[in-house]
């Protein structure tokens, strides 16, 4: 237990190779580390995954081949001269992070946390953009020896961890990372072999295209747990948040005829929520989670019944929003497999990036987040310093309704385009565990919310293509991740520390 | 930044043990009544507000504080739980006005006749209270009694539910779970209901028995996960309905559950020996596991108030650092609490498996884990206040159905009163502030001698 309940500060010795999570602990190195007992939960939990693998991936092996195919473009020539400017930029930006990475390690220093990170990204891009190039549509792969051979390297990593272990040393970062990989690779391809066609195929492209559909809600969603709980209030009211912005998108925009003030309004509907949960909690001091469980229901029940007594009666007038358009970024959204991912997407899909990016900077590289955070760790401290505790709280856990009050927008604006009961399905719910997944850090809450979007995304993909695991396992994959983590069987996820604990002056 | 000068409220493992919660007394620094509560109750800072705050359970008992017995009852939490339904039904009230639209018409000559527009937001609430209590309409006596005995059926399941979820909040655990371990319940009680074919009696203790370890079990996992790993309760709970949820679905498609010849997800009939007999013969729904809601709310009273590991449960949820400083199992508590919580959660599983559908289906659970929540926070977390508060919201579920029949008005409006009388509840002050019974800055704190802060010493690292 001793070595489990350490802070994941201790966990990564400052080389720096540490998975995503980028706050602001992980400088530290704990000196004792030589000395300390090495938990045995990494080695034991890689294990059992990997004997999990071996016997789907190798015994259980499909014969079939399974093939993936990459999104074909509408218009060829566009793409090929897309897809050689992405080799190229691609190209040089690995050779330079390349080049950065090993000469960092040469001269002794750290290496910079995001090197290797965005080294493995470029080199992606640089893969695909070279599959793009040389115009492959489909790869078809053995799945039996490919399954094999996942098998085979799951087994050596983890074997290597309890070596590690045995050796009182610490599982780095690295092998875990390339476990996932290998897992994901051999699953996917497991799950496409055991299709009812004699020769199943998915499409790529629109699998990852998908994903990031499904998962614009869940990062905003999650970017509005990040905002509250980085200031020290739990935002359980998501779900809530995200309902009322649906429903007010879908009938502001369907009565001033405009889906852009829809757009607002689902912003200040979620701000609205927020409002009561701010007033409430910080206030009149009543725990954090009851308002949020409460809200919810408030709101599904308000929806539902406004839903029913007047949306229905009227639904032209009331309930007929319209759409967001997708925008195309001209001659970028012809890339393969990216270019539909991050350059054909809605407003509120780009609105998504640019809430991540903001979000992020804004927390980790500015004043204000600098005070947001001290406020959710240590209010007393922040208070002292002359940091305004209570209403620092107030305007974030505003904020953060705003956001997923946009989220909100997208069921109504974008996916369908009109307003059913609880439309939100529970969404708020999954943001709020992409959020610890990703370890309460805006860049990990939307990488956990594209796993979640994915996994989403591969059930109904595999429920057409028929698969050896029922969909219901597949569409428990993500709370039952998220167990695994909170569980701190992968790592710790730890929430800042003054999270659900009103302040009170004095 | 210092991020471990404070160890989390929900720190895992020993560490907190060693080192006692410094407390920072709030002595006579503020002489609001609020929030010397709130940092009684957060034991200074320390840990989340509990459930039950802690000026409930101390109102109720020092009495002598002060302030005379007419003054308390009309302060108190009596009166506010009052107030609370009051208000909830007024704002409903005011809701299904404005989007009726025979009160648009009706408002528009309101000031001729203002009793038209009170008859047409009243009317809902009559259909309610027909359906729920007492039908003057009907043509027999048992025709009148049908809705109260309505009202019994649904509070069943509400109940007991209700009861795991209150025992959790007076350990300090928010169980979010009770649908997750309503569904185990069900489908444990289920198949032995159905795959078992034993004598009559027995049966349906086996029954019973195998609904309270399947909600048992999974209730369990999460005082298990939050004791030896500490991973927060809400979010293991939230995740675990879900995995229920799913499992449920995927085993009501596997031949060992789902009916045979039929392609619909239910599974086959409960065996006859396996059900709770009626109470009052084949025309009512009213079943026997009324009565085991019964036996439950005493139950848990008695663990509560008479037992010692109830009194460890208690103890723990008001301060788990001083409760494992006292010498409790701080870990046991959690998982044997949240193993009890969710077999009470299993018991308003075999209730609805058992008792009032006879077979297990995906909407076995229906809402009845979320609704336990708003139950138990209505309650107050005590045995009898939530026994009672599930009759209330069995009594609005029971009218809902019938007022939807009668007036066209959706039953989505029960959750909006329900939500908001909790709402309510659970900020006494806001309800005081609404009605104007504030108590004026009365006698200052009660807790602790006015010392100096100690909550920045720690802190020294700070910034």
């Amino acid at each position: 237990m001793s070595a489990t309940t350490q802070s994941p500060a201790g966990k990564q010795p400052g080389t720096g190779k540490g998975t995503g999570h980028a706050s602001s602990d992980g400088r530290t190195v704990t000196p004792a580390n030589a000395t300390e007992l090495v938990s045995w939960k990494t080695g034991i939990g890689l294990g059992l995954l990997a004997v999990l693998g071996t016997v789907l991936f190798g015994f259980l092996a499909n014969t079939k081949s399974a093939g993936f195919r990459i999104a074909e473009a509408r218009d060829p020539n566009a793409s090929s001269a897309a897809a050689w400017v992405t080799l190229a930029v691609a190209l040089a930006a690995v050779t330079y992070l390349g080049y950065r990475w090993i000469s960092q390690r040469r001269k002794g220093r750290a290496v910079d946390r995001w090197i290797p990170a965005a080294t493995i990204a470029a080199a992606v891009v640089l893969g695909l953009a070279a599959l793009g190039v040389a115009g492959v549509e489909k790869i078809t792969v053995p799945s039996m020896a490919l399954g094999w051979i996942a098998a085979i390297v799951l087994l050596a990593a983890a074997g290597y961890s309890c070596f590690l272990t045995l050796q009182g040393r610490r599982t780095p970062g690295w092998v875990g990372g390339l476990f996932a990989v290998v897992f994901l690779v051999g699953f996917m391809i497991w799950i496409v072999a055991g299709g009812r066609d004699p020769e199943p195929s998915i499409s790529l492209g629109g699998l990852m295209a998908g994903a990031v559909t499904l998962a614009v809600p869940l990062v905003f969603g999650s970017l509005s747990g990040v905002l509250c709980e980085r200031a020290g209030v739990v935002n359980i009211a998501i779900e809530g948040q995200l309902l009322l912005g649906a429903f007010s998108a879908a009938v502001v925009a369907t009565v001033s005829g405009n889906v852009y003030v829809g757009l607002i309004s689902a912003a200040v509907a979620g701000a609205l929520v927020s409002l009561v949960l701010a007033l409430v909690s910080i206030k009149y001091l009543v725990n954090q989670i009851i308002v949020g469980v409460v809200l919810n229901v408030l709101i599904s029940g308000l929806t539902s019944f406004l839903f029913s007594t007047l949306l229905t009666e009227n639904p032209e007038q009331l309930n007929k929003p319209g759409r967001l358009q997708a925008i195309d970024i001209p001659f970028l959204a012809d890339i393969p497999i990216i270019g539909p991912i991050l350059f054909r997407q809605s407003l509120v899909g780009y609105l998504m990036y640019v809430a991540v990016i903001v979000i992020y900077v804004g927390l980790f590289h500015t004043k204000w987040g600098l005070r947001v955070r001290a406020v959710g760790e240590h209010p007393q401290a922040a208070d002292t310093v002359g940091i305004n505790v209570n209403r620092t709280r107030f305007v974030n856990v505003l904020m953060g309704g705003a956001i997923a009050g946009i989220g909100g927008s997208f069921f109504t604006l974008v996916s369908v385009d009109a307003f059913s009961k609880d439309m939100s399905g529970g969404r708020g719910y999954i943001a709020l565990a992409a959020m610890i997944f990703g370890r309460w850090n805006p860049i990990g809450a939307f990488l956990a919310s594209l796993l979640f979007g994915f996994a989403d995304n591969l059930q109904s993909t595999i429920t057409i293509i028929g698969s050896p695991v029922p969909s219901q396992f597949m569409a428990m994959l993500p709370y039952a991740l998220t167990v695994i983590a909170v569980a701190g069987l992968v790592g710790r996820s730890r929430p800042p520390a003054a999270d659900g604990i009103p302040y009170v002056k004095g | 930044m210092s991020e471990k000068t404070t160890p989390g409220p929900q720190a895992p493992g020993s560490n907190d043990a060693a080192e006692p919660a410094e407390m920072q007394v709030p002595g006579g620094v503020t002489s609001e009544a609020v929030a010397s509560d709130v940092v009684l109750d957060t034991a200074g800072g320390q840990m989340p507000p509990s459930a039950v705050p802690a000026a409930t359970q101390r109102r109720s008992r020092d009495r002598d504080g002060g302030g005379s017995v007419l003054h308390e009852i009309f302060t108190g939490n009596v009166m506010v739980s009052v107030l609370s339904v009051l208000l909830a039904i007024v704002l409903g009230g005011i809701l299904m006005a404005v989007t009726n639209p025979k009160v648009a018409t009706a408002a528009g000559y309101f000031f001729a006749q203002p009793g038209d527009l009170l008859t047409e937001v009243i009317r809902p609430y009559t259909a309610l209270v027909q359906g729920s209590i007492f039908n003057w309409a009907g043509t027999d006596l048992g025709a009148q009694l049908y809705p109260i005995t309505e009202t019994l059926t649904v509070s069943t399941p509400l109940i007991c539910a209700g009861l795991g979820v209150a025992l959790a909040f007076r350990a300090g655990l928010f169980n979010i779970g009770a649908q997750g371990q309503i569904i185990f319940g069900a489908l444990f009680g289920a198949y032995a209901g159905f795959a078992w074919h034993l004598p009559l009696g027995l049966h349906l203790l086996v029954v019973i028995l195998a609904g309270l370890v399947g909600g048992a079990v999974w209730g369990g996992v999460v005082g298990l996960l939050k004791a030896r790993t500490g991973a927060h309760e809400v979010i293991v709970t939230i995740m675990l309905n879900y995995i229920a949820n799913f499992l449920l679905l995927f085993l009501l498609t596997t031949p060992a559950f789902q009916r045979k010849g039929s392609t619909n997800p239910i599974s086959p009939f409960l065996d006859s020996t396996a059900l709770f007999p009626e109470l009052l013969g084949p025309q009512f729904r009213l079943h026997a596991g009324f009565l085991a809601a019964i036996l439950a709310t005493v139950v848990v009273w008695w663990l509560l108030n008479r037992s010692t590991i109830g009194f460890e449960f208690r103890a723990v949820g008001a301060n788990p650092n001083a409760a494992r400083t006292a010498g409790i199992n701080v870990a046991r508590s959690t998982i044997l609490v949240m193993a009890i919580a969710g077999a009470l959660a299993g018991l308003a599983g075999v209730a609805q498996v058992s008792g009032t559908e006879k077979y297990l289906s995906g909407g076995v659970a229906a809402t009845i884990g979320f609704d336990a929540i708003t139950v138990a926070l209505l309650g107050r977390s005590t045995p009898w206040g939530t026994f009672f508060a599930g009759l209330l919201f069995g009594a609005f579920r029971a009218g809902g159905v019938a007022m939807q029949a009668q007036t066209q008005t959706p039953i989505d409006i029960v959750l909006v009163i329900q939500s908001l009388i909790v709402l309510f509840i659970a900020a006494p002050p806001l309800v005081r502030a609404i009605f104007g019974l504030n108590p004026r800055k009365k006698k200052t704190t009660t807790s602790g001698t006015p010392g100096p802060r100690t909550g920045g010493v720690k802190s020294g690292a700070a910034v």
